[in-house]
């Protein structure tokens, strides 16, 4: 009994609830951009290596929108827009010739796209860090911090956008074409579905999702080129994790990883708790490789 | 090497060589032109060749995964840079420090990491392959990077460059003339080998795996046994890449265990042609080329990964085998 109450004294409760906020926060972000990718690839069989740049990408674009207009939601929106177009054009150059092809033709050519836009970016805006500052600076007190009201507004608005594309999905006509393509292309083009056009308009729709997700995330750390392999490489072990193509379990898995690492950063530096996940990844291969959140594992 | 019995060169008129002699006099011809470079280009130049030569190294240990077993290793960075680390701890520990024992310790670096990683991403097919095997090149790279007493961190480890020592026989500093023939017999042999295995049964069932996995289990062979030896021949290849590229440059930094090397590997086998093992050599000495063209033109800042990235996206689209399978398409025509 004497050595759990040492346990439990040695625990820092405060620090807990504090990173179980910040692992939520991370996670609906990350939720997002997983979101996006696994959209792409449980609809046309793509694993989108560009991913992560569409988010850097977006970032910056936010970045240029906020520092001509000065608004954040314009840039929000702007930034989603454009790189919803430049998903659209990517999507009818480089992946629609590719189709019936071998799948891994595709990731190699996400992954040149993904080098072009990466360098593209730094040779446009440098190697150095662009902030956009936060819409609101209001805070309030979380133990002994001044958390600001901003980091859970992302967490709502991530929220917002990941269940109002659900309903879309759910109701919208579109969104009726795409999982009716995602349930049977050959029959959703016998039935008049303009396949090709689901298909192009899937890939804008990921990529304005990863694009909002890096905008709302630019306020919190900064904006470089380098940032979106890190997201993306998080997202691909969600997406791993969650099981590929499965929309819920990508969400959870997102939740799930983010808690974890926040929690490992309490003990140990913040670029080793990446490490967390990378076990989590390990075991989910070992154990459930189908994903941990998939209902009945086939 | 076997003749074919079926050798399609063999015309009627009885003077065309066979395969195999047109083989091995265009190896034997392009080994001499390398043996002799050395002797006639400038110091940079001469360099310049060794490193693609290693690239070249790195390249094709990757195309017995990629363009034989039909995987894509989005990971091997790891075995290059644990190759190079494994160099630099035999050759700081032990004095005087030895080639052969660096070689040794950087090849068994590269292997553990191979062990590592085929035994979690071989129950994964295609997509599910790279991704796994560039998360777990990021491990390695985590580790290399904040393990600061033991591998230096971000500075990585500085070196001097052993003596090209046979026991007994001969004993000297390396020149950049003699480093270049050293890396060049290294690169051979590692090419003939490589050759030799993808021609042997075992290729032969790695590539029925690229043709068609479910059936090939259906006939019997143990799958998941070849593909681990291919991932393990692999990576101990490129980690005998990376063990010569710290003997070329006299460190390891961790920069070369990033995702970037890996990639690089993949455009080096794309460009050159995939499942020829010289293509790869090829695609590392064109894109070297073009880079320190587009240096020399534009300035070191040129973002030459946006050309090389574009070209790289149309080969993929337009011409999937390569320049090598071009080449061939076109001889043949």
């Amino acid at each position: 009994m004497d050595a759990l109450g040492q346990f439990l004294h040695a625990v820092p409760f405060d620090l807990i609830i504090i990173q179980t906020v910040n692992g939520i926060v991370t996670g609906m972000i990350l939720a997002l951009i997983a979101s996006g990718l696994t959209l792409i690839f449980g609809i046309m069989d793509v694993v989108n290596f560009a991913h992560g740049e569409l988010f850097m990408l977006g970032a910056y674009i936010g970045f240029v929108v906020f520092v001509t207009t000065g608004s954040f939601w314009l840039a929000l929106i702007g930034a989603s827009l454009i790189v919803a177009i430049l998903g659209a054009a990517i999507q009818v150059v480089a992946l629609r010739p590719l189709i019936g092809r071998d799948p891994l033709n595709t990731i190699l050519a996400t992954f040149g796209i993904s080098l072009v836009l990466q360098n593209y970016a730094l040779w446009q805006f440098g190697p150095v860090v662009r902030k956009i500052p936060e819409p609101i600076s209001a805070e309030f007190t979380l133990f002994y911090l001044q958390y600001p009201w901003y980091r859970i507004l992302i967490a709502v608005l991530s929220a917002g956008i990941i269940g109002g594309f659900w309903l879309f999905l759910k109701f919208g006509k579109f969104g009726v074409w795409i999982r009716a393509t995602a349930q049977d292309r050959v029959m959703a083009q016998a039935m008049g579905i303009p396949v090709p056009l689901v298909y192009t308009g899937v890939f804008a729709i990921g990529a304005a999702m990863a694009a909002a997700s890096g905008v709302l995330f630019a306020p919190m750390v900064g904006v470089n080129h380098t940032m979106g392999l890190d997201w993306v490489l998080k997202a691909f072990i969600v997406v791993v994790v969650g099981g590929m193509g499965n929309f819920g379990g990508s969400i959870a898995a997102a939740i799930f990883i983010s808690l974890l690492e926040a929690y490992a950063s309490i003990w140990v530096d913040p670029s080793q708790a990446v490490i967390v996940s990378f076990v989590v990844l390990i075991l989910t291969l070992l154990f459930r490789p189908t994903g941990l959140f998939v209902a009945s594992p086939r | 090497m076997t003749t074919a019995p079926l050798d399609k060169s063999a015309t009627l008129n009885g003077t065309r060589l066979s395969h195999t002699a047109v083989f091995w006099i265009g190896f034997c011809a392009v080994i001499a032109v390398l043996i002799v470079a050395p002797l006639v280009l400038p110091e940079f130049w001469r360099r310049f060749l060794t490193e693609i030569l290693i690239w070249g190294l790195l390249a094709m240990s990757s195309d017995l995964l990629i363009g034989y077993t039909g995987m894509i290793s989005f990971g091997h960075s790891a075995f290059f840079g644990l190759g190079m680390y494994g160099a630099a701890g035999a050759l700081l520990l032990v004095s005087p420090p030895n080639l052969w024992l660096a070689i040794l310790a950087g090849l068994a670096g590269a292997a553990g990491a191979a062990l590592f990683v085929a035994f979690f991403s071989i129950r994964l097919r295609d997509i599910y392959f790279a991704i796994t095997t560039l998360i777990f090149s990021q491990i390695f790279y985590v580790m290399i990077f904040t393990w600061t007493a033991v591998t230096g961190g971000e500075n990585g480890l500085i070196f001097t460059r052993p003596h090209l020592s046979i026991p007994f026989l001969y004993d000297a500093r390396f020149s950049s003339t003699t480093l270049h023939w050293f890396v060049l017999a290294v690169v051979a042999g590692s090419y003939l080998i490589l050759r030799r295995v993808t021609r042997s049964p075992f290729g032969m069932v790695l590539q029925s795996i690229r043709e068609n996995e479910p059936r090939t289990r259906a006939i019997g062979y143990a799958v998941e046994r070849y593909k681990m030896v291919s991932v393990m021949l692999s990576g101990l290849f490129a980690g005998l890449a990376g063990v010569l590229y710290a003997i070329q440059n006299e460190f390891a930094a961790p920069d070369f265990v990033y995702f970037l090397t890996s990639g690089d590997t993949v455009m080096y086998n794309v460009i050159g042609g995939i499942g020829t093992l010289v293509g790869p050599i090829v695609g590392a000495g064109f894109f070297q080329l073009a880079r320190q063209l587009l240096a020399q033109l534009f300035g070191d800042q040129f973002p030459y990964l946006i050309p090389l990235g574009m070209l790289f996206i149309v080969m993929i689209i337009f011409l999937p085998q390569g320049i090598l399978g071009f080449a061939r398409r076109w001889l043949n025509r």
